[in-house]
């Protein structure tokens, strides 16, 4: 078991605030770790500090087998940086920002045209090549932007909320550019506001909060600490809620939750699939009219919500409503 | 950060040391030639103004201006030093957006986090910025000769003036450069640098003699580098007017400028390069 990232008690203040308090995390090669949090909870300190471009205040950390602070250079010939915004030239070519980086990582003039070649082709970026990148859309500089940190073909990849502002085609498209480089053998650091992406891409998540690891844990760990599953029915208007309500009683653990500004109506059941059936038939009896009936397992947002003690707004997202649900049971 | 300003940091390891520090620069110099060919309408600004100088004050304003004890010198030729050093302020600003605007993008972590030399990076932003400088060194010379301004000077001593405008030039680069990464505000460099070009060029004698400063007030004005710059290419071009005040810097402007310039290279190349090594980029 080889581990590619490696922090010890990472810490960082800036003047009264401290940004890091002490954070210790793991990477195994070829694996992908998750940093999930707000903006403000540390991730991008942390991805800064691993990648050398800022001291820790407190603790070591190693990235690819050497020290962040005392080798830095090593570390820099071994990683990839993409940070919160894609760092591109925007009035050179796809194809010059390609080869300016490729000089400075002094693969020699040859080399690095054809690396920015290879890289355009990987990326399907050949076509626009040769445009200044301030014509690209979002998803073509974060696409130009990752081809540009694999350059020297890092074994470390750092990524700071990589698809940040990108439509969920381009997102796809980055993602499975992600995936493609983990099953080369590469290790993977990203940090993410949105719980899906680590849930796509991570194979373990932090939760971060103020500095601190709150959680850490497969994407399936972190669910199972917020509970268990439970059903969730819709109903067309708020006068079917008590009929709708009263026939979910009999299966229902505790007293159901209501939100009534969606109509919906969320239940722990006592047992999975006998209560399932018991709870259909008696909706389909009681003449309400149900538009959505489902069984729900907490989703990354239910337990970052859990871990960082918030309340999760509705379940529906209808935000004014801050109805506590089902996973505040647990 | 003691760690950072190591011997490692000018690129010694395995690649290849300075060899490839230079290698760094000469690339990253290229990128900035490539965005001046792509916003010609930078250097246009940047070469027009002290054209627009030469003109107003070489041509309207000479006609009514004649200065005292000139030993026949003309207000067009006194004129010309003063523009010509009032260049090298220009272009504070110039390079000032220039790094700031890097800073504010993430394109310099992505340099930061690559094992090249990181005073590379504001080598070569100093370095591109000489062109537009010399660019527009040669259209106020152009200007200035057609306004009028003769010289009767020797090759060497025009050389030697235009060596010494250029450092000078360089300091204020790299001063741009220290104001770009301490302001990062676009509207605050723009405005901060108008202003250093209005106090520094009119609190000098760069368009007009001191004599009629009060005391005080005319010591500070002459050791103004600009000062002395312009009056170090007056003497050398036999543009500088009979008497000039009697004062250390105006008695032996070439000594007095070239130590300045010297000394303002020897102070903010370091600073500057120290202020990029700890700037957080955000």
């Amino acid at each position: 078991m080889d581990i590619a990232i490696a922090a010890e008690n990472l810490g960082k203040r800036y003047g009264n605030h401290q940004a890091l308090a002490g954070v210790d995390l793991e990477v195994r090669s070829g694996t992908v770790l998750g940093l999930l949090g707000h903006n403000g909870a540390g991730k991008t300190t942390t991805i800064r500090m691993l990648a050398t471009l800022l001291e820790p205040d407190s603790g070591s950390a190693r990235v690819a087998g050497f020290d962040v602070v005392r080798e830095q250079r090593e570390v820099r010939r071994r990683i990839g940086l993409a940070g919160q915004y894609a760092a591109v030239d925007e009035l050179l070519t796809g194809r010059e920002n390609l080869v300016l980086l490729g000089t400075l990582l002094r693969l020699g003039r040859r080399r690095a045209r054809q690396r920015a070649e290879e890289l355009l082709t990987a990326f399907e970026l050949t076509g626009a090549a040769d445009r200044p990148v301030r014509t690209y859309s979002g998803g073509m500089r974060r696409r130009l932007d990752l081809a540009a940190c694999l350059i020297a073909s890092p074994t470390v990849l750092f990524l700071d909320e990589p698809t940040t502002g990108l439509d969920p085609a381009s997102r796809m498209v980055l993602w499975k550019m992600v995936r493609e480089q983990v099953a080369q053998g590469v290790t993977v650091l990203l940090t993410t506001q949105y719980l899906e992406e680590a849930d796509f891409l991570a194979d373990r998540i932090m939760v971060f909060a103020a500095g601190r690891t709150l959680a850490e844990g497969t994407p399936d760990e972190l669910k199972q600490k917020v509970g268990e599953e439970w059903l969730e029915v819709a109903v067309a208007t708020a006068e079917d809620l008590p009929a709708a309500l009263s026939a979910l009683g009999p299966v229902a653990v505790a007293s159901p939750t209501v939100d009534e500004t969606g109509n919906r109506i969320s239940v722990q059941l006592a047992d999975r699939m006998g209560s399932i059936a018991t709870a259909a038939a008696a909706l389909e009896g009681c003449g309400a009219d149900v538009v959505d009936f489902a069984l729900r397992r907490p989703s990354l947002d239910d337990v970052f919500f859990h871990l960082t003690g918030e309340s999760k707004p509705g379940p529906n997202k209808s935000g004014e409503n801050p109805t506590t649900t089902a996973e505040d049971g647990s | 950060m003691s760690s950072l300003t190591g011997p490692a940091e000018f690129g010694a390891g395995t690649a290849g040391g300075r060899f490839a520090a230079v290698g760094d620069v000469l690339a990253l110099t290229g990128r900035h030639l490539r965005h001046l060919r792509r916003t010609p309408e930078k250097l246009i600004a940047v070469a027009l103004t002290p054209v627009a100088m030469v003109v107003i004050l070489g041509y309207l304003f000479a006609s009514v201006i004649t200065i005292k004890n000139s030993g026949g010198v003309e207000y067009h030729d006194y004129v010309m030093a003063g523009v010509f050093a009032q260049i090298g302020l220009t272009c504070i600003g110039i390079t000032a957006l220039g790094v700031a605007s890097d800073m504010g993008k993430g394109l310099i972590d992505r340099f930061r986090s690559l094992p090249m030399a990181r005073s590379s990076v504001l080598v070569s932003h100093t370095a591109a910025d000489l062109v537009p400088v010399a660019i527009s060194m040669v259209a106020v010379g152009g200007i200035g000769l057609l306004v009028g301004w003769r010289t009767d000077a020797g090759p060497l001593p025009i050389l030697g003036g235009f060596a010494l405008l250029l450092a000078f030039a360089y300091a204020m680069l790299w001063l741009g450069a220290l104001l770009g990464m301490v302001l990062r505000n676009m509207e605050a460099i723009n405005g901060i640098s108008a202003l250093a070009l209005v106090i520094l060029s009119f609190m000098s004698n760069s368009f007009m003699p001191l004599s009629g400063l009060p005391g005080w007030l005319r010591t500070a004005v002459e050791w103004n580098p600009v000062s002395t710059v312009s009056e170090a290419c007056r003497v050398l071009w036999g543009n500088a007017p009979a008497s000039s005040g009697g004062s250390l810097p105006m008695e032996h402007p070439v000594l007095v400028s070239a130590i300045t310039v010297g000394a303002l290279i020897a102070v903010l190349i370091p600073v500057a390069l120290r202020t990029f090594r700890t700037a957080a980029v955000r």
